[in-house]
């Protein structure tokens, strides 16, 4: 092969390798890509059970409650609305109530079935997408809360 | 007095490191030895004063100094010994200061042991290092400050987070800031060659041995940090594709690009412009994961309080460093000329391919890391990318690669025909097919991605012996003449086949581990048993105890197998008693095929149970075993003769590279 046929070559397989990831990359993000709803998002935008997505707020003050085995039923608020949350397993450490909370999975009848719950290991630490839900519901009143040491369960 | 010198010391080493960042470059380009010669003790007076000032802050927390801002934070008088240590870079003040620290210790290296180096590529060595420093100091003093007093001292500090008070992760930062500043010292190297514009083998020779021990330092962080999540988040998992997990990984993957095209640069004089590339984007890459990790960008357990004046900072800098550096190869990298030519089919196109893949995958991982703050910073959804994303782009682009790792070595410089090499590797095929065989027999209802990763991790670890077999001609000349030929064999060469064996091991271990895991959460009142994977897990209660800065409640498992024991388990809750913050500790005992995994939860107080978990987790022994033989490979490798006879300069010698004429 001549010289340029070869370079020719490496940039077809540099083309190739950069074509098939752009596809993988393209493909992965449709499918896996999870969006972030406030509780009020999640009923005014309809989200259909089912659908992978990432809720947030606050645990509501006296809604922890057992349930049977390992299940924990919570309900988050974003002081304007509240989406009962069913988890099956064990809770971060600081998974308080009055706490900012993520939690992720899927809606079904009306009850978020997290499959991960995520606290954070601050006090004062509200999750940003929390603190940015809250200000939407125009119910924010502190400001300037440090982002800080995230745990979670799955 | 203690912190004003400490700040002192690290303004005199930005002063230092001002003169040392223009006085040798300048000196090299008009050929003035004795402003070149300034390097030299610049670099060392730099490590002296910043070791002071490092010093001045270990001080400050050994004797828990509370009129300092810093150790009020981080630090209280009942944290044990090692953690008021530990402390000192657990934070982000004092990280900077342990990477400025670092950074210096190697500048000072290449001026106290760099006799052999040209005087002018030294010079510009370290005039480049003393730019990344000054940066950093810069950085440090405005808006990071260590050693910034309160009026009013406190009685006690406020303890550092619960999470970090542990040994793993005490050395972890350590670790991991070896292998980022590491790659500054290749960083370094590939300006100042920009500006001689001449690469040739001496400068990878050169390169290789800061580029290898950044690479074994990185690979032990990264490791480190996994075996962290692994037994104090009590999720079971050990990879979470947490973006400051791909922080360090992004570097990793351009890293080992860069090992692997070095020792092109070194043995054909080929691929020089791709290798001052991958050199400049690995650093970048340390840069970005530095700061994306210490910024407050990202929230996770290593993000200290931000500020916008530092976010701002680091934007700035980072904008500087990669924009500057690849301007610089834009406008220079076309004087390169390689002289080596090769066919596609061949050692050099092998390397080159895993090249473009791992940079692929590099730049993979980091659009799925930075896509949900781009998105975010123009306003659009907030979005997370997490595990699913990752599995499905980067394990596609990994599986080619890890093929065709098998067949690469055995392939010849320059050019070579694939199907001679495909024959020999008929052993490897059937190891192959068989591990698939059994591994499908054993669990026919697993993801079918594990079946596939044992396989390969079979291909791969057979394929590597029978290019070791080949190359002492097991069996076609007689055993003695073998023998001497592997004890010959070059450490380079181990380290090559010692890392591919020991990522072999490691993929077969993250595929047991990754396919087959087995989990069971429940609520279990003492006596209650379990059974998970075969084992039976008894649940014996749990008691109440006392550390030295925390209260423990530690359940106890009995763990048998058709009725004989185990093991015993004893997973522990820790709430510490200053910042009143609960840790998970999980109990894990390690077998060959697999660990016993547990963790005990809280009381319901109502009927007495507690919540547990258990896992089974395949072949994770494996895991951690294949990333040491890879840290033992890298090591190996820089131990080579080469290495310590240094470099010819500027001219290769037959016989130091043995490699190149064996076909």
């Amino acid at each position: 092969m001549k010289r340029k046929h070869k370079r020719l070559t490496f940039v077809a397989i540099a083309l190739l390798l950069l074509g098939a990831a752009a596809a993988l990359v393209l493909s992965a993000f449709e499918d896996s890509i999870v969006f972030f709803y406030s509780p009020t998002e999640l009923a005014e935008k309809n989200v259909v059970d089912g659908r992978h997505v990432r809720i947030g707020g606050l645990v509501k003050e006296g809604s922890i409650k057992k349930g049977e085995g390992a299940v924990t039923l919570f309900e988050v608020t974003d002081l304007s609305n509240t989406i009962a949350v069913s988890f099956t397993g064990l809770l971060p450490d600081l998974f308080r109530e009055g706490q900012g909370v993520v939690a992720e999975g899927k809606l079904k009848d009306g009850v978020f079935m997290a499959s991960d719950v995520l606290a954070k290991h601050d006090e004062n630490y509200m999750p940003p997408e929390v603190a940015d839900a809250l200000k939407k519901s125009g119910q924010w009143n502190t400001g300037g809360n440090p982002p800080a040491k995230e745990e979670s369960a799955k | 007095m203690t912190a004003e010198i400490g700040h002192f010391a690290l303004i005199l080493a930005l002063m230092i490191a001002a003169v040392q960042s223009v006085v040798p470059l300048v000196g090299a380009h008009r050929d003035n030895a004795e402003w070149m010669a300034i390097a030299r003790p610049a670099a060392l007076t730099q490590f002296g004063l910043v070791a002071i000032s490092f010093g001045c802050l270990t001080q400050l927390y050994l004797s828990s100094d509370f009129s300092v801002l810093n150790v009020i934070q981080n630090s209280h008088t009942t944290k044990p010994m090692i953690y008021k240590i530990a402390g000192v870079w657990a934070n982000h003040e004092g990280s900077l200061l342990l990477w400025v620290l670092i950074l210096a210790l190697f500048g000072s290296a290449v001026a106290a042991f760099g006799a052999n180096l040209p005087p002018a590529l030294k010079a510009r060595v370290l005039s480049v290092q003393a730019m990344i420093a000054v940066g950093f100091y810069l950085f440090m003093l405005l808006t990071s400050n260590p050693f910034e007093r309160v009026e009013v001292p406190p009685i006690n500090g406020q303890d550092l987070n619960p999470l970090l008070q542990d040994f793993g992760l005490a050395i972890h930062p350590p670790m991991l800031y070896l292998g980022y500043v590491g790659f500054s010292m290749a960083f370094s190297f590939a300006i100042a060659a920009l500006i001689e514009g001449r690469v040739d083998a001496a400068w990878a020779r050169w390169v290789r041995p800061w580029t290898l021990a950044a690479w074994c330092f990185l690979t032990g962080g990264i490791v480190l940090g996994s075996w962290w999540a692994y037994y104090e988040l009590g999720w079971g998992g050990w990879w979470f594709w947490d973006p400051v997990e791909n922080a360090s990984f992004m570097p990793w993957l351009a890293g080992t690009a860069l090992l692997h095209s070095s020792t092109v640069v070194e043995k054909r004089d080929t691929l020089k412009g791709w290798t001052i590339l991958l050199a400049i984007i690995t650093f970048s890459l340390s840069l970005l994961g530095t700061f994306l990790v210490r910024s407050g960008v990202l929230t996770s357990v290593h993000t200290f309080a931000s500020d916008p004046a530092r976010g701002v900072f680091i934007l700035a800098l980072l904008i500087v460093v990669i924009g500057g550096s690849l301007a610089l190869y834009a406008w220079r990298a076309p004087s390169l000329v390689s002289t080596g030519v090769f066919q596609p089919i061949s050692r050099e196109g092998a390397l080159l391919l895993n090249n473009l893949i791992m940079a692929t995958a590099a730049a993979a991982v980091l659009l799925g890391t930075l896509y949900p703050l781009m998105l975010d910073a123009v306003g659009g959804d907030k979005v997370s990318v997490g595990p699913p994303f990752f599995n499905s782009v980067f394990i596609p682009l990994m599986l080619p690669m890890i093929a065709a790792m098998a067949i690469g070595p055995m392939l010849a410089w320059k050019r070579a025909d694939l199907k001679p090499v495909l024959a020999r590797l008929w052993a490897a095929m059937i190891a192959a097919v068989l591990a698939m065989l059994a591994v499908w027999a054993w669990a026919t209802d697993g993801p079918v991605m594990g079946v596939i990763g044992v396989g390969l991790a079979a291909w791969l670890f057979v394929g590597t012996l029978v290019e070791l077999a080949g190359r002492i001609r097991l069996f076609k000349v007689p055993a003695r003449e073998s023998l001497r030929r592997l004890a010959r064999t070059p450490r380079a060469s181990w380290g090559m086949t010692l890392g591919h064996l020991g990522l072999a091991i490691t993929i077969a271990g993250m595929s047991g581990a990754g396919a087959w895991q087995t989990e069971s959460v429940q609520a279990m009142k003492p006596g209650e048993t379990v059974t998970v994977a075969g084992y039976d897990f008894t649940f014996d209660g749990a008691k109440d105890g006392q550390g030295p800065n925390y209260s423990i409640v530690r359940g106890t498992f009995l763990v048998t197998k058709n009725g004989q024991p185990v093991a015993t388990l004893d997973p522990e809750k820790r709430v510490y008693t200053v910042t009143k913050r609960p840790t998970t500790e999980a109990a894990i005992h390690s077998t060959f095929w697999g660990d016993l995994y547990a963790v005990v939860g809280d009381k319901d107080k109502a009927t007495g149970a507690y919540v547990t978990r258990i896992y089974f987790n395949p072949l994770v022994a494996w895991m951690w075993g294949g990333v040491l033989v890879m840290v033992g490979a890298g090591i190996t490798s820089l131990t080579d003769r080469r290495h310590r006879i240094g470099a010819p300069a500027g001219r290769r010698v037959a016989g130091t590279a043995p490699e190149t004429v064996k076909t």
